[in-house]
């Protein structure tokens, strides 16, 4: 008879990891989607540009091999990350690349008139930008952003290829040790339902506080 | 005899292959009611969004309050005016618009204050002074705190020119600001309209299909078509008595449409 209770808990430290690289990633993501995102809308060329070749190449590239790029290459250039900050950089900067367009495409959305009647009132770009177009862009984000999101923490699991103790790699590690497949990846199979169902609730609930307001209408 | 406050001066506007103004020439004085009329397409919105700088001109010279809008001086020198002039210019001038845009995120009082606290350095307390004083002026005092999801389209237009006012522009421009109203909304509007041009010797626009109105609103209505002025006078002159055949359709049309003269 085997103990569970010993390989449980070593289950539970592999999703805490999964935690850490999925808050961590998704807090680059963010960060990278906005810079990349506006920069796309700027009016200079260069912004434009670098914004650009990082969309293409981040999404035009597998997740697999940025991450074995950012984990065994870099270290030639003379930067070694640990794992996590190697899963971390490489999930945040993938994901963040799509989640860029998603900005993109919700600032777009908010109407012509919305700008016509800040320049009529006289606002910079920027005071445009920041008190009308991003807050009535951000609740049209928040949908996608929430896909953006699961999808970085089920990309997780290849962080186990450069041998990060998440959860994907402790469920191999209770699998070679009991030799029993259904328990161990099972219990993961629920964990990563349970923690997207997490991420799915919270960002229903900021989607209905930040259009409250708006009450469904658009002006 | 005073200068004009606002003089367009040959301007041009071609929107691709499609020439909208051809060498356009209007001079305002300060203070007057102008009422821009005539069909569709005929360039009149054009105008106010170009004085607006929401669109930019192909040709000519505009001049506002005794500076050039679209050109600097630049040593002896005019060139194409930069960001800063034009935000510096735009304080002289407002606009309301006929589908209102008013932000729909913010509540009626923020969507008066937020231009003067931002663009004048107006503290949130002056602001929300002033703006409850415009508030009251256009009946719209006790929906401060409602968002516009919950206003009807006569109430946004109303928050609407209180939000412009708000900036104490000298000249305002109204682009058909009735016409996205149902019917019976269209008088308190108009109603406040004619109250602000009784009470204010602001500058204004007015681009508009309510023929009544500008009867009553204007100085002088300015008869449009393809971009051109066909006729220009008195508003009693204009409405009783056009000289030009093509006003003489446009206002038989316009009548047998079933607005008011």
């Amino acid at each position: 008879m085997i103990d569970w209770s010993g390989y449980l808990s070593l289950i539970l430290e592999g999703a805490l990891v999964t935690l850490q690289l999925t808050v961590m990633g998704s807090a680059l993501a963010l960060v990278m989607a906005f810079l990349a995102g506006l920069g796309r809308l700027s009016r200079f060329f260069l912004v434009r540009a670098l914004a650009t070749t990082y969309i293409e190449f981040f999404r035009g590239t597998s997740i697999f091999v940025q991450l074995f790029w950012v984990y065994f290459v870099l270290p030639f250039a003379g930067f070694t990350l640990t794992p996590l900050q190697a899963g971390v950089l490489a999930l945040g900067l993938n994901v963040g690349a799509y989640a860029a367009e998603v900005v993109r495409g919700a600032v777009k959305a908010v109407g012509r008139e919305q700008t016509e009647a800040c320049t009529a009132l006289n606002l910079s770009r920027y005071q445009r930008m920041r008190h009308v177009i991003l807050p009535q862009a951000l609740p049209l984000m928040l949908p996608t952003f929430c896909n953006n999101a699961i999808e970085l923490l089920k990309g997780t699991a290849v962080v186990s290829l450069i041998s990060l103790t998440d959860l994907t790699f402790q469920a191999q590690v209770v699998r070679a040790q009991t030799g029993n497949t259904l328990i161990p990846f099972t219990t993961i199979l629920i964990l990563y339902f349970a923690m997207a169902w997490v991420i799915s609730v919270s960002m229903r609930w900021l989607e209905r506080r930040m259009t409250r307001n708006l009450d469904g209408v658009r002006i | 005899m005073a200068s004009p406050i606002i003089r367009i001066d040959n301007i041009v506007k071609r929107f691709g292959p499609l020439t909208v103004l051809d060498g356009l020439s209007i001079d305002v004085m300060p203070g007057e009611k102008l009422a821009l009329i005539g069909p569709s397409g005929s360039g009149k919105t054009t105008i106010l969004r170009i004085l607006m700088t929401l669109e930019t001109i192909s040709g000519g010279h505009i001049e506002v309050d005794g500076e050039q809008l679209y050109h600097m001086k630049k040593g002896a020198d005019l060139v194409p005016a930069d960001e800063r002039h034009l935000h510096r210019m735009r304080k002289k001038i407002g606009m309301v618009f006929q589908h209102f845009n008013l932000f729909p995120h913010k509540c009626v009082l923020d969507n008066v204050t937020l231009a003067p606290m931002l663009t004048q350095g107006v503290t949130r307390a002056d602001a929300e002074k002033r703006a409850m004083e415009l508030l009251d002026m256009v009946g719209m005092a006790d929906k401060a705190k409602s968002v516009p999801a919950q206003l009807s389209g006569g109430q946004k237009q109303r928050v609407a020119i209180a939000r412009a006012l708000a900036l104490s522009p000298k000249i305002m421009l109204f682009d058909e600001v009735t016409s996205a109203l149902d019917p019976e909304l269209v008088e308190e509007v108009l109603s406040v309209m004619k109250r602000l041009a009784a009470e204010t010797d602001m500058t204004m626009l007015l681009v508009t299909h309510e023929m009544g109105f500008a009867h009553d609103f204007a100085d002088r209505v300015l008869f449009f078509d393809r971009g051109k002025i066909v006729e220009e006078g008195k508003p009693e002159e204009i409405f009783r008595n056009p000289r030009q055949e093509r006003t003489q359709i446009f206002l038989r049309k316009i009548i047998a449409a079933g607005h008011r003269v």
